[in-house]
């Protein structure tokens, strides 16, 4: 067996094979659904109708989803530019203690002004952090893989102690948790009653303007380029270390959004269970949506669906949610080969 | 002609639309060198590829010694004795020789492996050979001719008695390069075949016996390397008559481009102290073998490398702060060694291929790049260098090597520059390509340019150049001009003579 280079990409290749490769992931999971003693078209069925089976469960899907757009965005437009952020998870966290630092109580601002001042503040908390190993890289080069990755553990250890000390809330009765946000920091909810709030809507616009970015700019083609082989680049004149900076400033800074989207939208404080490796869960959302910003909108809703529709599968057929898990992680599986066979010819011998 | 040991008949293998191999027979005797000429894209590496089993043909077979060789099998093919020796080495860097040699031909499941016997045998057939290299060296720390002979001994310990060269001259010295013919020879002395892949007529005439001529996918003649010249080779590989690039004499004009005292060290290779001038409307030749400070000084001009000491002057302005955009932006049209590597990124379109230098001077504003005129532009590019590829959205990557050279070519010379820098721009080009390239350069010398031409073909820079000077281990001997220059005594400059010794202190 081998690999044959195609010379066209052909659209029907670039959307059967990402469509076969989700069918095929499910056919695994139907698999080990039947081993654990159930009927795999019962779970699936309890799994959609949880996602997406009514208006509330929709609505859920949809909050679930908002900060996976961040994150999923994050990576993108890092891996885009061949800068391994795997880091989403601490520039997240760290978006968010900027987000209570400055929006519980220290600029008593009414929210027009209040909400810029807090994401802008998220943003840069993120992208400070996404730009220390941004910086060894370029400088020094160290691997960003790890710098990254490991900053993770280190942002949510800071995190605790901060939530131990100088942030927590006095009137907490003890848990690590920081204040309440302002009234006027909190986003709206955008229907009442149910969940899903503004951040969602800012997420899709932020999944724009990086498709914008992306498309249009100058600083989008600079990106790709320097992805694409860094040395070239060089040689033409794009200044490639700038280019790297840019670009972790803008990831982290989407990561940061997703804490701060987190915190005045669904949680009102800071707590070490903000996000359940939403992070980490960005990198596949970026890799399911081939790295492609408006993508990432389907497939962070589509991970999404899966993990609140497992969430509720796991309530009534006693299969355990961890399915969840199982899929999202066979569909990345599937779609990374799918994504490489639209590229290539499999020659059986 | 005695029993073919290798016979093809009637392969032809298609890729989409584009017929790669259309009915190609051919024969090999037993001590035959062949030649298989051709440009790029004519289907020798494709028609080699189906040979050694990595591609399976559409229809045709292959025979080896009468024996139909199985269709898509590299292993049988190894067994049935065919090695090939590619053209980009496929050495693990980090192993000694032998181990390289030896790889893949030891039973997977074995404690350990017999060493002494595989040594005495690589000695054995270095000697044979007259392949001299250390079987205990590792292989990163050899030189590209002695990795070379390394491919080759790879494929003779395999037992090979059909050797496929493919390009083998492309990554050699001179000198090297004769070596190799006389170690082919020898090899035909001892009754093996051999298949030399080239677009290289002066080898072709220099090392076979006989040779194929490949064009577009057919086989259009073999002849007896004794029964034909090289102007009938040429025009039987383009299928038209090749015109030989002249340059008319004219004045030089004012200093352009000018190095004084630079010096710089990267690694273990420098530039020495190096004086050079370049005036308008001439070409300046450098001459030299390979790895001697050639890509360094070229680095220094493209911006890439700013030098530790000394100066670079353009068009009479001292830069400081050397970077590849000052360069540009100086009117510095600057053609790289490596298209692949540094010319063009592969997976962008030729659109985002063409504007990577001027994407920020003209194609946009506030920083959005204006994407139509970026197209618009790649038309005309497209046009005007005849680039033959699909349209502006095209990947890069598909191209061939003298299209992206033209579109190199394209994107550097269409700003009317005032000191072009060429370096080994023909360098893996085909003969029409090659052409293409001298013409281009010739242009740019009488539109008033000053033209760096950086070159390891001393045919190129007789032919081209005004002037011509030496680099021996980063130091650049004075300017010749070219009436004055002494074929005889430029060999002997290249190898050294003339220049300082023994201060190169050699880091690492």
């Amino acid at each position: 067996m081998r690999l044959e280079p195609l010379e066209k990409r052909s659209t029907f290749r670039m959307i059967a094979l990402p469509v076969l490769a989700l069918i095929f992931a499910m056919a695994i999971c139907a698999v080990l659904v039947m081993l654990s003693g159930a009927s795999p078209f019962q779970v699936f069925g309890l799994m959609v109708k949880g996602a997406l089976g009514s208006r509330f469960a929709a609505l859920e899907t949809l909050t679930r989803a908002t900060p996976l757009i961040f994150t999923g965005l994050a990576a993108a437009v890092a891996f885009r530019a061949k800068l391994w952020n795997i880091g989403a998870e601490a520039q997240l966290y760290i978006g968010a203690v900027m987000t209570v630092v400055m929006g519980t109580g220290l600029l008593p601002l009414p929210w027009p002004i209040l909400w810029p001042v807090l994401m802008i503040s998220a943003m840069l908390g993120g992208a400070l952090v996404l730009s220390v190993p941004t910086f060894l890289k370029t400088r020094f080069g160290v691997d960003e893989v790890v710098t990254t990755l490991l900053l993770n553990f280190v942002a949510l250890l800071f995190v605790s102690m901060l939530l131990e000390g100088v942030l927590k809330d006095p009137m907490g009765l003890g848990w690590p948790q920081s204040k309440k946000v302002l009234a006027d920091a909190v986003l709206p909810r955008l229907v009442s009653g149910k969940r899903l709030h503004l951040g969602f809507v800012i997420a899709i616009l932020a999944a724009v303007v990086v498709w914008i970015i992306d498309r249009r700019s100058a600083l989008g083609y600079e990106m790709r380029a320097v992805g694409h082989n860094a040395k070239a680049a060089h040689f033409a004149g794009i200044p490639v270390n700038t280019v790297l900076a840019k670009t972790a400033l803008l990831s982290g800074g989407l990561a940061g959004l997703a804490g701060w989207s987190e915190v005045t939208g669904l949680k009102g404080n800071l707590t070490l269970d903000l996000s359940p490796g939403f992070g980490y869960t960005g990198i596949v959302v970026a890799m399911l949506a081939m790295l492609h910003p408006l993508g990432v909108i389907a497939s962070a809703i589509f991970v999404a669906a899966v993990f609140v529709g497992a969430d509720a599968m796991s309530r009534t057929a006693g299969v355990p949610s961890y399915i969840a898990q199982v899929m999202v992680a066979t569909s990345l599986l599937s779609m990374v080969s799918a994504i490489m066979l639209t590229r290539y010819r499999v020659r059986w011998r | 002609m005695s029993a073919p040991v290798l016979s093809i008949s009637r392969v032809s293998k298609r890729f989409g639309p584009l017929l790669a191999n259309d009915a190609i027979s051919l024969e090999v005797g037993p001590g035959e060198i062949l030649g298989l000429l051709g440009e790029n894209g004519a289907g020798k590496t494709t028609l080699m590829n189906i040979l050694f089993g990595h591609y399976v043909a559409d229809e045709g077979e292959i025979r080896v010694n009468g024996k139909v060789l199985p269709p898509g099998e590299p292993r049988a093919a190894l067994e049935a004795g065919i090695g090939m020796v590619h053209q980009h080495f496929t050495l693990a860097d980090n192993l000694t020789v032998l181990d390289n040699i030896i790889l893949g031909t030891e039973p997977l499941w074995r404690w350990r492996s017999d060493h002494g016997e595989a040594r005495a045998r690589i000695r054995q057939l270095s000697e044979d050979f007259g392949l001299a290299v250390h079987p205990d060296a590792v292989v990163s720390t050899l030189s590209v001719g002695e990795r070379q002979r390394v491919e080759i001994l790879k494929a003779l310990y395999r037992q090979a008695r059909i050797l496929i060269l493919d390009e083998p001259t492309a990554v050699l010295a001179p000198q090297e390069a004769t070596a190799l013919f006389a170690t082919l020879k020898r090899f035909v002395a001892r009754g093996l075949s051999i298949i030399f892949i080239s677009h290289k007529l002066g080898e072709i005439m220099d090392a076979c016996h006989r040779v194929a001529i490949l064009r577009s996918g057919k086989l259009v003649a073999q002849k007896d390397i004794a029964d034909v010249t090289r102007a009938e080779l040429a025009e039987l590989m383009v299928g038209r008559l090749v015109p030989q690039p002249k340059a008319v004499a004219q004045e030089p004009g004012v200093p352009l481009l000018g190095l004084a005292h630079v010096s710089v060290r990267r690694g273990a290779a420098s530039l020495r102290d190096v004086m050079l001038q370049v005036r308008a409307g001439e070409i300046v030749g450098i001459a030299g073998v390979s790895g001697n400070g050639q890509s360094l000084l070229a680095d220094v001009v493209g911006g890439l490398l700013p030098p530790e000491t000394g100066t670079v002057q353009v068009n009479g302005a001292p830069l400081s702060a050397i970077s590849p955009r000052l360069m540009v932006e100086c009117g510095v049209a600057r053609i790289p060694e490596d298209r692949h590597a540094e010319g063009l990124i592969g997976d962008m379109s030729i659109t985002e291929n063409v504007v990577s230098e001027a994407y920020r001077s003209r194609f946009s504003s506030h920083g959005f790049i204006d994407w139509s005129a970026a197209a618009a532009f790649a038309r005309t590019i497209i046009d005007d260098y005849g680039v033959k590829c699909p349209g502006p959205q095209a990947r890069v990557r598909l191209l061939s090597g003298g299209n992206m050279q033209k579109l190199i070519l394209g994107r550097v010379m269409n700003a009317n520059p005032c000191v072009v820098l060429a370096n080994q721009p023909t360098r893996g080009l085909d003969v029409g390509a090659v052409a293409y390239v001298h013409e281009q350069l010739l242009k740019a010398r009488s539109n008033g340019a000053g033209v760096l031409l950086i070159s390891e073909d001393l045919d190129e820079l007789l032919a081209l150049a005004d002037q011509i000077a030496v680099i021996y281990q980063g130091q650049v001997s004075p300017l010749m001009a070219r009436p004055m220059v002494d074929i005889g005594r430029l060999g002997l400059m290249m190898a050294g003579q003339g220049f300082i010794h023994g201060e190169q202190d050699h880091a690492a």
